[in-house]
This record gives C-alpha cells, sequence and structure tokens, in this order.
C-alpha cells in the first residue's frame, strides 16, 4: 500500500526500494513494552492502510506507560514499530500540544484561558492554583504531583469555567470546587484522568 | 445548561435527553437506523440527489452545500474511497459537536453510513480531537454495539453493503479542523493544511477520493433520507436549508446547545427571551454569534434590527454563521481585553506553515501585549489593521483570515475600548511636557 502514497506526502520517502536508512534505526536504548500494550497499538495500526497513521494513538500510549511524557526510549520504539525516522516522530511529536516532551506532574491541571472562560472568571481559578501550589502556568511541584498549564479553548464554554485534568472535565469551577479537587489529588483519592 | 430545540421539532436533538441515550437500544426505539435502510434501498446518486434538495451546508464554519461536496467525488475511480468525520470542534465557542457524539453517537455512525453509501466509501474515520477522549470511548462503545449488530462491518443490514467506522484521536492543534490540515494528521504527519487544488474529493486521504464533514452535517443526513431533501430544507430558508445548532456561552441567563430553524427570527429574541437575557440585569455589549474568527457584534447591531438567525441574515447584518458559537458578552467586557485574548489564541494555534500567519499572528500579540502594559501609541489600533492587512487573504488557509477579523471588527465597532488603552502614554507624555 505504502508505494502507492501520495507524492507530496513527506511520509513517503522510505518505499521497499529505498529501505530505511539503518543508522536512523539504532539508538541506544529502546523502550519496551508488555505484551497487552503492544496489542493495543496493534489494534490502532490495524485501522489503517498506512502504519504511520496510528503516530498519534500510539504516542498517547507511549506517553501514558512512560511516566506522562514521550522520552527518547519511547521515541526510538515508535520509529521502529512505525518504520519511520526517529525525526519523523520528534517532527509529529512536537507540532501537537497534547503531547508532552518533557515530564508533566502526575496531575496535569490544564485551565482553559480563551474567551468564553475568560470572561466567566478563568484567571480567577489560574490564580487561585498558583496560590495553592506555589507554581505559575508552565511548571510543575517540586514533589512532581502537580503541573500547572493555561490551554486554549476546550470546547466547555457553556459550562465555563472549567479546567481538564489528564483527559478528565470539570465544569462549571468555582475556587471551592477547586479547592476540593485538590484534595482529592492529594488524598490519592482522584483519577489522574491519564488513560 | 440546556439543551433542546426551540421553534422547531428537534431533529438532530431528538434523542439527546432520552434516558440512556447513547444505546443502540434507545437509538433504534426512536427510529434509528431506519434512514440507513431507506438508504440502501436507493442508488447513490438518488441519496446525493436528497442531501442536494435538502439545502445542507456545511455546519463546520464554511458553511459549503454538503449535496455539492458529495458530488465532486469522481465516480469512475478506482481508487478506494473514504469518509472523514470532522470532530476536531475547536472553534472558540463552539462545543454543539461534543454533546451530539456523547449523547446520540449512533446518529453520527448512521449519518456515516449512509455518506459511505452515496460515496462509494468502504472506511470511515472519525477524527475527533485529542481532549475530547471521552468521546472517543462513547463512539468506540457505540461502533462496538453496532458492529455487533451487523450494522458496521460486511453485509451491512443484509444487503452487499460492506462499511468499517474507526475512531482517530488528534493531539490538540485547532488547525487541524482545516480539513486538509486534518488529512495530513489522520497521516500522521503535523497539521499542516495541503495546497488546494487537488481537493480532497479527487485527492485526499492516501491521495484516494475524500470527502470530509463536520459531525453536524453529517448527522443531519439521516433525518434528510428519512424526510426527504425538500421537506428539509422547507424547515430553513430556501438558501439554507434545515435547523441550525447554536453553542451559547458567556453572560446569559441559559446557556447551553440550542436548536434553531434556519432563518430563526430573531436574535434579540433569541437573547433576551430564549437564553432568558443578560446575567445580572446588566446591559448586552457584544455578541460574536459565529464562532470565534466571525465579525463581532456590538448590542447596537442586535438590539430591534430583526436579525434572521442564518446564513444570509448574518451577512446581512454584518457577520456570519460560523460553526454557531455564540459568545454573548455583557456590558462590563472590554473589547480590547477580548480581542488580545482571540488573537493570543490565534497565535499559538497558528500551525507556522506560511509567514503571513506565523509571524503576522505574532507580531499582532507583541503589539496587543505592549498595549496592555500601558504602552499604546495612538497609531497602534492603525498598525494592527495594517498587521491584519498584511494577512487577511494572504495566508495559506482560512486561518490567518479567521485571525485578522475579530481584530478589525472589534477596532471598527468598539473604537473607544481601544482608544481607552491607547491614550495614556501620550496622557503621561503631556504631563511631564507640561511640568
Amino acid at each position: 500500500m505504502s508505494s502507492e502514497r501520495p507524492i507530496q506526502s513527506p511520509g513517503n520517502q522510505f518505499t521497499p526500494n529505498n529501505p530505511l536508512p539503518q543508522e536512523a534505526k539504532l539508538p541506544n536504548e529502546i523502550a519496551t513494552f508488555s505484551p497487552e500494550v503492544i496489542a493495543e497499538m496493534d489494534a490502532h495500526i490495524a485501522k489503517y492502510p498506512v502504519r504511520r497513521s496510528a503516530i498519534l494513538p500510539l504516542m498517547f500510549i507511549v506517553q501514558r506507560e512512560r511516566g506522562g511524557y514521550l522520552d527518547p526510549p519511547g521515541v526510538a520504539f515508535l520509529a521502529d514499530k512505525l518504520g519511520v525516522r526517529i525525526t519523523d516522530i520528534w517532527e509529529v511529536a512536537t507540532f501537537y500540544s497534547m503531547i508532552n516532551t518533557e515530564p508533566v506532574g502526575k496531575y496535569h491541571l490544564q485551565v482553559c484561558r480563551t474567551l468564553s472562560c475568560k470572561i466567566l472568571g478563568a484567571d480567577k481559578i489560574t490564580e487561585h492554583c498558583t496560590q495553592k501550589l506555589g507554581i505559575k502556568p508552565g511548571e510543575t511541584t517540586e514533589d512532581g504531583m502537580f503541573s500547572l498549564s493555561e490551554v486554549e479553548c476546550l470546547g466547555s464554554c457553556g459550562t465555563a469555567p472549567m479546567m481538564q485534568i489528564g483527559f478528565d472535565y470539570y465544569e462549571n469551577l468555582t475556587t471551592e470546587k477547586v479547592d476540593g479537587l485538590l484534595e482529592r489529588c492529594r488524598g490519592g483519592g482522584m483519577s489522574n484522568g491519564v488513560r | 445548561m440546556f439543551i433542546g430545540a426551540l421553534g422547531c421539532e428537534p431533529l438532530q436533538l431528538a434523542r439527546v435527553n432520552l434516558e440512556n441515550s447513547t444505546s443502540l437500544d434507545v437509538y433504534r426505539r426512536n427510529g434509528g437506523y431506519e434512514a440507513l435502510r431507506k438508504a440502501l434501498g436507493m442508488s447513490p446518486d438518488d441519496v446525493i440527489a436528497e442531501v442536494k434538495k435538502s439545502a445542507l451546508r456545511g455546519r463546520g464554519g464554511a458553511g459549503f452545500p454538503t449535496g455539492m461536496k458529495w458530488g465532486f467525488v469522481p465516480k469512475d475511480s478506482q481508487k478506494p474511497k473514504y469518509v472523514v468525520c470532522n470532530a476536531d470542534e475547536s472553534e472558540p465557542g463552539s462545543f454543539k459537536d461534543r454533546y451530539l457524539m456523547e449523547r446520540d453517537p449512533h446518529m453520527l455512525i448512521e449519518g456515516m453510513l449512509i455518506a459511505a453509501h452515496a460515496l462509494g466509501s468502504k472506511t470511515c474515520y472519525i477524527y475527533t480531537r485529542g481532549e475530547y477522549r471521552y468521546l472517543i470511548e462513547i463512539m468506540d462503545r457505540a461502533l462496538v454495539e453496532a458492529r455487533n449488530a451487523n450494522l458496521v462491518g460486511e453485509k451491512i443490514l443484509g444487503t452487499d453493503f460492506a462499511c468499517e467506522v474507526h475512531t482517530h484521536t488528534g493531539a490538540g492543534a485547532y488547525i487541524c479542523g482545516e480539513e486538509t490540515a486534518l488529512l495530513n494528521s489522520l497521516e500522521g504527519l503535523r497539521g499542516h493544511p495541503r495546497m488546494k487544488p487537488p481537493f480532497p474529493a479527487v485527492a485526499g486521504l492516501y491521495s484516494c477520493p475524500t470527502v470530509v464533514n463536520n459531525v453536524e452535517t453529517l448527522t443531519a443526513v439521516p433525518d434528510i433520507i428519512k424526510m426527504g431533501g425538500e421537506a428539509y430544507q422547507k424547515l430553513g430558508t430556501e438558501k439554507s436549508g434545515g435547523t441550525k445548532l447554536w453553542s451559547v456561552s458567556g453572560h446569559v441567563n441559559r446557556p447551553g446547545v440550542y436548536e434553531l430553524p434556519m432563518g430563526y427570527d430573531d436574535m434579540e429574541k433569541f437573547i433576551m427571551e430564549d437564553c432568558q437575557g443578560i446575567t445580572k440585569n446588566r446591559k448586552l455589549k457584544a455578541v460574536i454569534p459565529g464562532g470565534s474568527s466571525v465579525y463581532i457584534m456590538p448590542a447596537s447591531d442586535i438590539l430591534g434590527k430583526d436579525v434572521k438567525m442564518d446564513y444570509e441574515g448574518l451577512v446581512a447584518a454584518g457577520s456570519m454563521v460560523g460553526s454557531g458559537g455564540f459568545i454573548v458578552m455583557d456590558e462590563t467586557v472590554d473589547i480590547f481585553e477580548s480581542t488580545k485574548n482571540l488573537t493570543e489564541f490565534y497565535k499559538h494555534e497558528s500551525c507556522g506553515w506560511c509567514t503571513p500567519c506565523r509571524e503576522g499572528t505574532d507580531w499582532l500579540v507583541k503589539v496587543f501585549k505592549r498595549i496592555a502594559k500601558g504602552e499604546g501609541q495612538p497609531e497602534d489600533a492603525q498598525l494592527l489593521l495594517d498587521l491584519c492587512d498584511n494577512i487577511e487573504g494572504k495566508s495559506f488557509c482560512p486561518l490567518g483570515d479567521a485571525a485578522a477579523w475579530p481584530i478589525q471588527s472589534a477596532i471598527k465597532k468598539f473604537p473607544e475600548d481601544f482608544k481607552r488603552h491607547l491614550a495614556p502614554l501620550v496622557e503621561a507624555r503631556e504631563a511631564i511636557a507640561a511640568d
């Protein structure tokens, strides 16, 4: 199938006649995963006629399994798994805001900052988090428990202000609600929304 | 939050408030998959003809006639054809697709299957923004149900029609809502838009004929087939058929997703009565009616102006339907601040592919930030407009236009809000000079 790929697509440089250079495939360390996780990845790859299409779903899995971010061994694994160069993985990883290329805290608080949330008090929510956690947006607490980010519109404008922790939505926020959430995070009684 | 229809029988929101609305059982008991059965008894050309008659226009923002888009797919092509659902809903102010998928996933599957039958496609992808992971999980569960009930896969409903539907995740990039950027992303590349032509209908996903439609567009299709294109069109106006979902947010007492017939009369009644007016009894200042990219409307263009809510009506009133992300702002909002907020959004989301948009949005934010620091110069309003002029119509894809329009309209409609920020430095200088 890959030989029928479009000419304009940069993902199409390596065909059976023009294979991937070996040195591009050999990093110092390649991440390994359990058979269950590999099966999960293969189920994604099976959806597409071209393996590379599974790059984003697989990045999320690697990120989940490698402590919340895409580390070099994880990237090396993906390049090998998808039959592309390591630079192809980095190229894609650095484009998408949900793919972390640096470690993040266990609970990643992502406060929506765009207009509807903004006019209904998003700044207050962010400031409250900053005050309670002692970190500014873009930072992680020293114990690695919390990261705080300001993110763009999450499609929750009718229930503003809101934040996402991992993949989970918390809407119609007040500072009291945020206190409750932080308490539950600290008590370990709350999912970090990563899956 | 309110979710429901006003001024018409609910079509796309018919089942959203039912108990267990995501289940196949509830969907089928309420007429689900009957449209697919009917469509499979029709020729693909007849299905496309009905969609053309319906005057359905793409609900993602551009408003392109759906039937015409489907008609562009070459029938004689030997390549596989793809139907891709654009569920990358990221336009600030828009959240309708989210609730359609959250509450009625089978309606989307049925719409995609009918589109696949009409276009001769055997594979469909639902490209959902990465943040909407829980919706992908809902869609995956619905797809398992549909597969087990012989509605997806081989020999669908006992016919020769075979079609697979897969979910796909984005990973946080507004630009992937642009259809060619979405296709690049789906191919595992950075979400940069592609040169058009060729249009996706001719060379889209994997260079094969592809139709990309918004969630709201595809979920309108089952009702069009059920009631016939003409009946659907008559629910709306001549050029904008059917009903439209409006995501209402901001300073209204009852935000929500409202299904209104196209041509709903009028916007003032909608805000003041249907959405129960402005919070805290404040005055209406402005509305962004179609998602952040469209022209901002001051209250004076709405109140007493009988603005009809459809494509033509909003253009006549100086704005656009866009994606229907209806953001209401009261008198406390500083339009300079709100425009700065949106400009920062576009700067963050500019994909970096073309210079006017990448550099232009960056410069816009720099100027906005300088003004916000109290260092605005009187000529900065013109500087912003000049920057917009160097982006609008000169960027590779419409993201550049979308960044320019809110600023152009805000300066035009709310000059006072800008002047207030541009004066302090001059006043300070004058004070020093007088000293």
